[in-house]
């Protein structure tokens, strides 16, 4: 079985999953295990067929997707900064600093991936 | 609108896919990565609608609001971009670890935000569970990763691994005391103090984990790392019961383990050896001098010049000495040199050459070596009987026979690239000092060996020079 066939498997497989929990069967956390579960075996399959070659390149990018903290992160910056002393304050602004780390991470790892491969030219 | 929401996360969940996927190939990889960044970009404007019911419920004034946001996105895109298009390819280990660790600290942030946003709520023993782990998982990578960054930019404190008695018990110490720490914070997740009080624990164990590990195990810890950031991020995905985070977070799991597993391969290692092992270096000057003591035999650029004449495949074998001289473009302008004259040149990769997974390759790259001509190690070994020279630049434990012949070597069972096999070989080098293993290197006094003492970008370009002549 070659990977898009498996992981439309595995995302058919993971929504049915989700079409049950609605129903009011497993809850949500072992919703959340399953798709973890799943999703490892994707990567797992796709990520060891990337060559040798690209294993740096592999590293930054896969670093920059990991950036996806950024998403919780901008909901926790939302809170609202009222004051520093304030529960909402004390919230916002690790929220802040999540965003600002998160960003970088995100941006920095994608562009230096981008300016890398770049590089990456086959014999003119 | 949750659903659509939901949907929109899977979306770029299948990007993701998509972009890894696409990294197989050198020639789709460039278009791979810009399906990743649409994957992210995606993922965050799906994330609009929650920020500002989120936000509609909380005080504070607009700006208050979104001005903090806005704030952090801006100043942390202009932060990452301009690291990303100053740093210089040789410095890409310590980038790469940085990136990382602001990843790993995003974690230990969101979890705690959480956590103070739930305080008058009841939180599921699950939530619990998985914000203490984003809090574990985290920290340490954020410290770990700042410490790797230092060893590899070489600051002064931390040039070479500090040791002190007691280490391991004293890290196992501070094991239990996190682990403790966490399990109280499971049964209160309402206390955010225990939570800061893990991270604490767990950030000073990121440092005296990482800390003790010497440089040429840097690909590993790296690679650690990366699995690292992200279990952190997927652990933060079940606090936040967020789908795209819990994706994401296995592939990068996933990927972080690959690597690791193929670093320690390459090592003949074990992971436990490489992280808790610390690789004990005893030179054994004695044993040095008896297997270089008369055999040694040094050359000129002209003799090498002489002999690459004569040549009709050569076969280059760089290893982190390359990096350290910045030597890449002298040695690519050689390749092309060689190549001018009818020599088939190739490049010889080992897997844990340099400081993390495929960082010769890179360099190659900018030096415009194309890629069809860097060879891994398992491709090029069976034909390296055939090669008339092999150029040996800053590598040493990867190319030492005694990994083959001597059971009793620390680096015994580790497969290397059979430079010994070729006609003859080129040793570019500094000095007869043994490498990370700290062993001496009996390729060097091998019959069919010649030294070439010299800093490896001049000796390149002086060897350039002399076969102008």
């Amino acid at each position: 079985m070659d990977w898009f066939s498996a992981s439309q498997l595995l995302i058919a497989a993971g929504a049915d999953v989700a079409a049950a929990a609605s129903e009011g069967q497993p809850a949500p956390i072992v919703v959340n295990i399953t798709i973890f579960v799943l999703a490892c075996f994707v990567g797992y399959e796709v990520i060891t067929k990337i060559p040798p070659l690209l294993h740096t390149p592999l590293m930054s990018g896969s670093n920059a997707i990991s950036g996806i903290t950024l998403v919780g992160s901008l909901v926790a910056a939302g809170s609202g900064f009222v004051a520093l002393a304030s529960l909402d304050g004390l919230v916002s602004l690790l929220g802040f600093l999540a965003v600002l780390m998160a960003t970088i991470n995100v941006v920095g790892g994608f562009v230096v991936t981008d300016r890398m491969l770049g590089m990456f030219k086959k014999k003119e | 609108m949750t659903d659509v929401v939901y949907l929109g996360y899977l979306l770029a969940a299948v990007l993701f896919v998509f972009c890894l996927k696409m990294l197989c190939h050198p020639r789709t990889a460039v278009r791979g990565n810009l399906v990743g960044a649409t994957g992210m970009l995606l993922a965050v404007l799906f994330t609009v609608p929650r920020i500002v019911e989120i936000a509609s419920h909380s005080p504070g004034t607009m700006l208050s609001k979104y001005g903090v946001l806005l704030a952090g996105v801006i100043l942390g895109a202009a932060i990452g971009a301009t690291f990303a298009l100053k740093v210089r390819m040789t410095a890409m280990p310590q980038m790469v670890a940085l990136f990382n660790g602001f990843g790993g600290g995003a974690s230990v942030l969101v979890a705690g935000a959480e956590m103070l946003h739930n305080l008058n709520k009841t939180i599921e023993i699950s939530v619990a569970v998985a914000t203490v782990a984003s809090g574990v998982i985290g920290s340490v990578t954020f410290w770990g990763s700042l410490v790797a960054f230092a060893k590899l930019e070489e600051y002064k404190a931390f040039r070479k691994p500090i040791r002190y008695p007691a280490q391991q018990p004293l890290n196992a110490v501070l094991g239990l005391i996190a682990l403790a720490l966490a399990v109280l914070c499971v049964i209160n997740p309402h206390q955010p103090a225990l939570y800061w009080a893990m991270v604490l624990v767990c950030s000073v164990l990121g440092v005296t984990l990482v800390n003790p590990i010497g440089g040429a195990d840097m690909p590993v810890v790296i690679a650690v790392l990366n699995s690292y950031s992200g279990l952190a991020a997927a652990a933060t995905g079940f606090v936040l019961n967020n789908v795209v985070l819990i994706v994401s977070g296995a592939l990068v799991g996933a990927s972080g383990v690959i690597l690791s597993q193929l670093m320690c391969q390459a090592m003949n290692r074990s992971l436990t050896n490489v992280i808790f092992g610390v690789f004990t270096v005893e030179e054994d000057t004695a044993k040095a001098d008896e297997i270089y003591r008369g055999r040694i035999k040094a050359t000129s650029p002209e003799e090498i010049a002489m002999l690459f004449d004569s040549a009709r495949r050569v076969v280059i074998v760089p290893g982190y000495g390359m990096a350290v001289a910045q030597a890449q473009h002298a040695v690519s302008d050689l390749a092309k040199h060689l190549e001018e004259r009818g020599v088939e040149v190739e490049f010889a990769i080992h897997p844990v050459a340099g400081r993390m997974p495929g960082h010769m390759n890179v360099l190659l790259a900018e030096a415009q070596v194309p890629y069809d001509k860097l060879k891994e190690m398992d491709e090029i070994n069976p034909t390296m009987s055939q090669a008339d020279v092999a150029l040996v630049i800053g590598a040493n434990d990867v190319v030492n026979p005694m990994a083959r012949t001597d059971p009793q070597s620390p680096i015994a069972g580790m497969p290397i690239i059979d430079v010994d096999k070729a006609r003859t070989v080129v040793v570019v080098k500094r000095s007869l000092s043994p490498g990370f293993a700290g062993i001496p290197n009996p390729l060097f006094a091998a019959d069919n060996t010649l030294m070439y003492f010299a800093d490896g970008k001049k000796a390149i370009l002086d060897l350039i020079n002399a076969m102008k002549q």
